[in-house]
């Protein structure tokens, strides 16, 4: 039984890098904004389902990746615009129901274009699986982990390196004194949405060639990189990282080991020990203050 | 109280007009969608006193409609119990349900708290998936048998009409007085300010925790009736998405008022028939119950958008 424990490892990685992008996603808008993002994982489907036009089109890959990306990017832009703006002041919750609103549009926007077919998408490069250390992995997945890895250094660049980075930063300390220090908290709250539009697509372009690419498969993708993000704390992006590929890890240890019906719950059971935690002060890292 | 006598009033020519209206509707196609508009309300109805009174958004519930139906229908089903005691444990399974889960996770707040409720409403979707040696798994339990008195079956829709309508009745009545008592009084002192009320001595967390068990027991209730009615039950209609169903009926009914929840919930099942029988000619590839979703999403938007009191009006939700 234990022979497996390479394989499920490598898959679990795989798997763990996507939870990754999309966990990140959902922190760099908690943590300027305050907004749990629903509609995070629907952008993983825009991702997916764009891969399938533009190939369909004729498209490379390259092509079709980078229009993904800015088409999904400006989908988050436009999501902050529209709606998330006028409701600013309100509550906390009213933002979730309102997110879960257009989670749910966005999706049904997916079945509309798309219909209710499981679409098959071409490997960034093709060829047999390759044996790593015991272990069957797809090349694809060797991708996954690629693109992560660029994606991680790209974003580290940006909020160390650059003026914009650390403004967003700075709001995400302190969106009053960031506006005191003439930081439009406006503009930064459209580019954290936009990030993390265009962090989802990334993992559903990268993703689509491994699960094929659904108008549904959204939901379950959001939740997990949720799950992965409060793993982390909520707010750190080096914490959704690790929450990812260790979220990962778990399901494809508990799904090889234990037993596979319960491999989704697995993410659910980590979810509500870490928000008990959280209350009982066990948790040995920073969470998320509430506001 | 003037309130109270008004209410009184209401629920008297509700009664009259559900014992009366079987009569008059011949049509099993409306009596049936109108039986769906009192479960869905009633399971609103829990829904709208955890989001009204205590400020809390559950994504969950869907969880305690599923425990009531497959309580009540195992029990009945595979068991052979009578039809209303298994009900009054299913009703009774969800209040003990609530309080168990709600004992540690009603710590949290707020974010925290509604994302415990979605895991836990996941969790118990796998649970009924693959606990299948009781629940039946994927394939469901059937043969679920109808609520009777004696030779009195509720086995038409006429009679489960009548029987769905006036639990709703009661559940409101019982309700609207709750509202108006001392507990009331506190809930909304606790809704209103948290801290003014706990400085006037209202113990908030205990109270928030009743109103999550009441709200358990009323949307199990609604499940159990609802296993009942349709006689045979699977996980699918159980899951996060009528979960979401069921925040969408309380956001368009408003959380202000009681009846919202029957407002939202008849808005909601009136909106899906009105699109079944619209869009056939539109959606001639896949059924027209795939794209009520898209209308949800935006009904949902722009209700938080610009009218957050929904269509009863009234107080701002949380």
């Amino acid at each position: 039984m234990l022979d497996g424990v390479p394989q499920y490892l490598a898959s679990g990685l795989v798997v763990g890098g996507i939870y990754a992008l999309i966990g990140l996603g959902f922190v760099i808008v908690f943590s300027v904004t305050r907004i749990v993002n629903f509609a995070q994982g629907e952008f993983v489907m825009l991702g997916a389902l764009l891969m399938v036009t533009w190939q369909a089109r004729g498209l490379g890959t390259p092509a079709a990746f980078v229009l993904t990306v800015l088409v999904v990017a400006a989908v988050g832009a436009v999501l902050e615009r529209v709606a998330v703006r006028p409701l600013r002041r309100a509550s906390g919750l009213s933002v979730l129901i309102l997110t879960i609103g257009a989670a749910i549009a966005l999706r049904g926007a997916g079945l509309v274009v798309w219909g209710t077919d499981p679409f098959a998408v071409a490997a960034f490069s093709p060829g047999p699986p390759l044996r790593i250390a015991g272990a069957v992995v797809v090349r694809q997945g060797l991708w996954v982990l690629g693109v992560a890895a660029v994606v991680f250094a790209l974003l580290w660049w940006f909020f160390t390196r650059t003026y914009a980075g650390t403004a967003v930063r700075a709001c995400a300390v302190n969106p009053r004194a960031a506006r005191l220090m003439g930081i439009r908290v406006d503009r930064v709250f459209l580019l954290a949405f936009a990030l993390s539009g265009a962090l989802g697509a990334v993992a559903g372009a990268v993703v689509a060639p491994i699960t094929y690419a659904t108008y549904d498969m959204g939901l379950m993708l959001g939740l997990k990189g949720f799950v992965a993000a409060v793993l982390g704390g909520l707010v750190s992006p080096a914490g959704a990282i690790a929450g990812g590929f260790l979220l990962g890890v778990l399901e494809s240890m508990a799904a090889g080991l234990l037993s596979s019906a319960y491999k989704d719950a697995v993410a659910f059971i980590v979810l509500i020990a870490v928000c008990l935690a959280q209350v009982t002060g066990r948790l040995p890292w920073r969470m998320v203050e509430e506001e | 109280m003037g309130s109270a006598r008004r209410r009184a009033l209401l629920l008297v020519v509700a009664a009259m007009i559900v014992a009366a209206l079987p009569a008059a509707v011949p049509s099993r196609y409306v009596l049936s969608t109108l039986v769906f508009v009192a479960l869905h309300a009633l399971a609103a109805l829990g829904l709208s006193l955890v989001m009204g009174f205590a400020g809390q958004v559950s994504l969950g519930q869907a969880a305690f409609f599923a425990i009531g139906a497959y309580v009540s229908g195992v029990l009945t089903a595979s068991h052979g119990w009578n039809g209303w005691v298994a009900l009054a444990l299913a009703t009774a399974a969800g209040a003990v349900t609530a309080l168990a889960v709600g004992g540690p996770i009603f710590r949290l707040s707020g974010l925290l708290l509604a994302m415990a409720t979605l895991g836990f409403g996941i969790i118990v979707y796998y649970v009924l998936v693959n606990w299948s040696d009781v629940t039946g798994g994927p394939s469901g339990l059937t043969g679920i048998p109808p609520l009777a008195i004696g030779g009195f079956r509720f086995d038409t829709d006429a009679r489960v009409f009548r029987l769905a309508w006036g639990a709703l009745l009661l559940v409101l009545w019982l309700t609207g007085n709750l509202v108006d008592s001392r507990v009331g009084r506190a809930l909304r002192a606790v809704a209103a300010s948290e801290a003014a009320a706990e400085a006037a001595g209202i113990h908030a967390a205990r109270l928030k925790l009743g109103v999550f068990a009441l709200a358990g027991a009323i949307t199990a209730l609604a499940g159990g009736l609802y296993a009942h009615y349709v006689a045979f039950i699977n996980p699918s209609p159980f899951g996060f998405a009528y979960s979401v169903e069921l925040v969408v009926m309380v956001v368009l009914g408003g959380v202000a008022s009681l009846w919202g929840a029957v407002l939202g919930a008849a808005a909601v099942v009136a909106l899906v028939e009105i699109l079944r029988a619209a869009l056939p000619a539109l959606t001639a590839s896949h059924g027209a119950a795939e794209y009520e979703i898209v209308v949800f999403g935006l009904i949902l938007m722009v209700f938080m958008i610009f009218l957050p009191a929904g269509l009863s009006g009234g107080r701002r939700p949380a």
